[in-house]
């Protein structure tokens, strides 16, 4: 069996309430999907198949929804991994970060490194795909869009730029079928034994405002971050650049 | 010759009318299954004629005066003619009867002519124009024909060029007449209107009854379809009653979405149901069109979806469901109801709601509000004033229900009015607090049924817990949801409108209150407590009890033009030509009051909308409150301890 197109989706909170939804990135995954693809976009879960949840998604007009099914706790990586290999799978688009669980938005780059694929993060739209090369939107910020080249497979997360996810309606989302598959369970040690802890709010820097007027105001808002102390290094090898990132790392203290 | 013609002529017209009636019920047959009382209806079917019909009639003089002389005369006059020229019963009293009748009859069309020589663009053209000519050549042959019968002419006086005439208006007079009213003339109508009256899905509105609740969709059976897709959808009866348009447009003048110039006319819509209904395009429509909205690119038949073929899907969305086109059908068919139920396929199956309605909904899935509010904060706007909670109490005479607007701080005023008005008068009431969740007003009638159901159902659980003599709420659209659509659920209570509420207190002397002196009032019906309730006495009565003579608008009472806020028109946001709040805000300047009183969250918000310089608006609540003569209040008891946990 070969998929082409696979989205990757979770069950996902509400900000105001936490009640179980579609989450809203992975919703937004599933949208540019089902115009890339149409009907033939297989969506997949890890997790619960019996969430009613899920079915937020089918409402969108699936017919099927897949699930791999496994406990709380369980990675999700490897059994993704695994289907998305044997299914022969051309593209995968997910959010970029799941609003439950752990929500390190790790999921994509430790999927992306273990199928040895190619990730874009925060694509707005996917244009065409030619002869297994795909033109891609990226998003950057203040509004500025990147126009990639990339060749299949490779592996797409989404955020607030792509575009806003389709109406779920009632009628799909009760008719539609969650097809749950049983899985290898692998347990997360991570999220298994780490202790959860609520994150405390970092202080944010008073924003000082100087302008004393509206084109002022106006640049100071638009105006991209000055950088200052930045360096551009252009026709380094890679190892040259590597020593260069490297030593830059060790001068801000990530890299000790 | 003529006597040998004649009995041809009018058999073959019934029989012709015949085969048109089972084609026509063929039609509608089409349709889903209803459970009607069928012979009941048919026997109640003359005095719902006489008396229901004739009541929205009688509100124009004079057309109802011409319909019961043209039609009474019509009536009386087939039946003769029938007996008389068919069977060749050449009874001089028949005769004089008939001459009356005919009499009668012509005198009726010749009034039905005069209204068509200028005719307002309400009315449809085409056919329609045609149709007084056809009653005055009908009437005035057979009145002809009659006259040798009953003596007052020789037989064949006229010679054969005469005859001729007679015959040639015989045959005009009972094709328009006989076989057009069941091949889709104008006068079907009659025919449809009749039966239509028989068999009415909501027969509770005969004999002064009032039936405004949605009907629920079953949403347990999966072959069920949800809502209205194509024609053949609808109930049959449903399709009757479109069968049974006049083409009035009494409802064009009243919708306040077509005034607007957004893309929707209640008549069209029903005659566009019929080309559905029928097969065919809206070509042969004499009315004026959606604006906006050429007539002829439309068409489609029974099997076809009705959205994108028939009907766009803005013109379903316009409307504001406030239901004066339904009141003013001398038909009463039933507009919302088929709007609404072709908003729930687009809804339910297409994931269609336009603008912000999806967003809408998802927050009333997740939140219980249609603003996406975190739940904890439902009872922010009384963090001060101490309220029982249901949750603390084994009983209370008043259930407050809050509504959405305790998230809106314009409401919130309102709200806190009210309760100082309960409390003024020591009434022992309580709230849900965050127990309670939005009433389902707005998802039902963007056609989200599924969301409807599921708050109602939570609701219904909830007040089922406690022990209360009524509901008081300020919301008229609460109101109408707890009060008429939660039944079907299981939901059966006492509930009352907050002005209700107050005239009620009022009569009985527990407010102490001083005469207003804020300056002249104008009052702003609701629709959902006035058509939909008849509410229209009750906040006039607490207006008066103020001292307040209300400035009456001339488009008040039933007639009260919507304030554009209802039915989710707000959040669908289709484009017109202007606001319907700015119509309705020039109707109150006309009055020239300085202050407008209302009773809706909705209304407030909507009429607040409106640009200044306006009158003020405010709620009946917020004028009783500031007519309240306080005496001091006695300490509240210590509070419950522990706090109250979110859900």
């Amino acid at each position: 069996m070969t998929i082409a197109t696979v989205a990757l989706v979770s069950i996902g909170a509400h900000p105001a309430s936490g009640r179980a939804r579609r989450a809203e990135q992975d919703a937004r995954a599933v949208e540019l999907g089902l115009e890339l693809a149409g009907e033939s976009l297989h969506v997949l879960h890890a997790g619960n198949p019996h969430e009613p949840a899920l079915r937020a998604y089918l409402g969108m007009g699936l017919d099927e929804l897949h699930v791999l099914e496994q406990p709380d706790g369980a990675d999700a990586v490897p059994v993704l991994r695994d289907y998305i290999r044997e299914a022969g799978v051309q593209l995968v688009l997910t959010g970029s970060q799941a609003e439950t669980g752990e929500g390190s938005g790790m999921l994509p780059y430790l999927l992306a490194e273990e199928l040895g694929w190619p990730l874009l993060v925060g694509v707005a739209q996917i244009e065409s795909i030619h002869n297994g090369v795909a033109q891609v939107l990226q998003a950057l910020p203040r509004g500025q869009r990147r126009r990639l080249q990339v060749r299949l497979p490779f592996l797409v997360t989404v955020d607030n730029a792509a575009p806003k996810a389709r109406q779920s309606a009632y009628g799909p989302a009760t008719r539609g079928l969650v097809n749950a598959e049983v899985v290898e369970i692998v347990t997360d040690e991570l999220s298994t034994t780490g202790v959860l802890q609520p994150a405390r709010p970092r202080p944010k820097r008073l924003k000082v405002i100087k302008a004393k007027s509206g084109a002022d105001r106006m640049k100071a808002a638009t105006a991209k971050a000055a950088g200052g102390s930045g360096q551009v290094h252009t026709g380094l090898s890679a190892q040259a650049g590597a020593e260069v990132i490297l030593k830059l790392l060790i001068e801000e203290g990530v890299v000790r | 010759m003529l006597n040998f013609l004649l009995p041809i002529l009018l058999f073959a017209a019934l029989v012709l009318a015949f085969i048109g009636a089972v084609r026509r019920m063929n039609m509608w047959r089409r349709g889903r299954p209803s459970k009607v009382d069928l012979l009941g209806g048919l026997l109640a079917m003359p005095r719902r004629y006489m008396v229901d019909l004739h009541h929205v009639v009688a509100r124009d003089k004079y057309m109802a005066n011409t319909h019961v002389a043209t039609a009474g005369g019509f009536v009386l006059a087939a039946v003769l003619a029938i007996l008389v020229h068919g069977l060749g019963l050449h009874n001089r009293i028949l005769g004089y009867v008939l001459l009356l009748a005919t009499a009668l009859m012509f005198v009726g069309a010749l009034f039905v002519f005069k209204r068509r020589l200028n005719p307002p663009s309400r009315l449809s053209k085409g056919p329609w124009m045609r149709l007084p000519k056809s009653l005055l050549v009908f009437s005035a042959s057979f009145f002809v024909l009659t006259l040798p019968v009953a003596g007052v002419l020789p037989e064949g006086f006229g010679g054969w060029a005469l005859a001729a005439v007679l015959a040639l208006g015989v045959l005009w007079g009972v094709s328009e007449l006989f076989f057009g009213m069941t091949w889709g003339g104008p006068m079907k109508h009659a025919f449809a209107g009749a039966l239509h009256l028989a068999w009415h899905r909501r027969a509770e509105r005969f004999g002064g009854g009032r039936s405004t609740g949605l009907k629920p969709l079953n949403l347990n059976d999966r072959n069920a379809p949800l809502g209205v897709e194509k024609p053949k959808d609808f109930t049959w009866n449903q399709l009757l009653g479109f069968d049974a348009c006049v083409q009035c447009g009494k409802c064009e003048a009243a919708c306040p979405a077509f005034a607007a110039g957004q893309p929707l006319n209640p008549k069209k819509l029903i005659q566009d149901m019929v080309v559905g209904l029928a097969g065919g395009t809206d070509a042969h429509f004499a009315g004026s069109p959606y604006p906006g909205k050429p007539i002829g690119e439309h068409g489609g038949n029974p099997h076809q979806p009705i959205v994108n073929g028939l009907v766009d899907a803005d013109t379903l969305w316009s409307c504001t469901t406030c239901r004066a086109c339904v009141e003013e059908c001398p038909m009463m068919i039933e507009h919302v109801d088929a709007i609404v139920d072709m908003r729930r396929f687009l809804t339910l199956e297409k994931g269609a709601t336009p603008n912000n309605g999806a967003q809408v909904l998802d927050n009333l899935i997740a939140t219980d509000n249609p603003g996406g509010f975190a739940p904890g904060g439902r009872m922010n706007w009384a963090a001060d004033l101490n309220l029982d909670l249901m949750r603390d109490k084994p009983a209370a005479d008043v259930l407050f229900w809050v509504g959405d607007g305790a998230f809106d701080m314009r409401n919130q005023r309102t709200l806190r009015a009210f309760v100082k008005v309960l409390k003024a008068a020591r009434i022992n009431f309580a709230v849900l607090g965050l127990e309670e969740r939005d009433s389902g007003d707005v998802a039902r009638r963007l056609g989200d049924e599924a969301t409807f159901q599921a708050l109602a159902k939570r609701n219904i659980q909830t007040l089922g817990q406690y022990s209360f003599q009524r509901i008081v709420t300020c919301d008229p659209h609460s109101f109408h949801v707890l009060k008429n659509e939660y039944g079907a659920f299981g939901g059966d209570y006492l509930v009352q409108h907050h002005s209700t509420y107050m005239a009620e207190l009022i009569s009985a002397g527990l407010l102490n209150l001083a005469a207003d002196a804020g300056g002249s009032v104008t009052y702003h019906d609701p629709c959902y407590l006035g058509r939909y309730n008849g509410e229209y006495e009750a906040p006039r009565a607490v207006l008066r009890a103020l001292g307040i003579e209300v400035k009456e608008m001339q488009r008040s009472g039933f007639r009260s033009r919507c304030c554009g806020g209802g039915g989710g028109a707000p959040i669908t946001d289709i484009p017109g030509k202007q606001r319907i709040p700015d119509m309705r805000m020039d109707d109150i300047r006309e009055t020239g009051a300085e202050r407008v009183a209302v009773g809706c969250p909705q209304c407030t918000a909507m009429l607040e909308g409106v640009v200044e310089p306006r009158p003020q608006i405010k709620d009946i609540a917020e004028l009783v409150a500031d007519a309240l003569i306080e005496d001091s209040a006695p300490a509240k008891p210590a509070r419950r301890a522990e706090p109250e946990v979110i859900a």
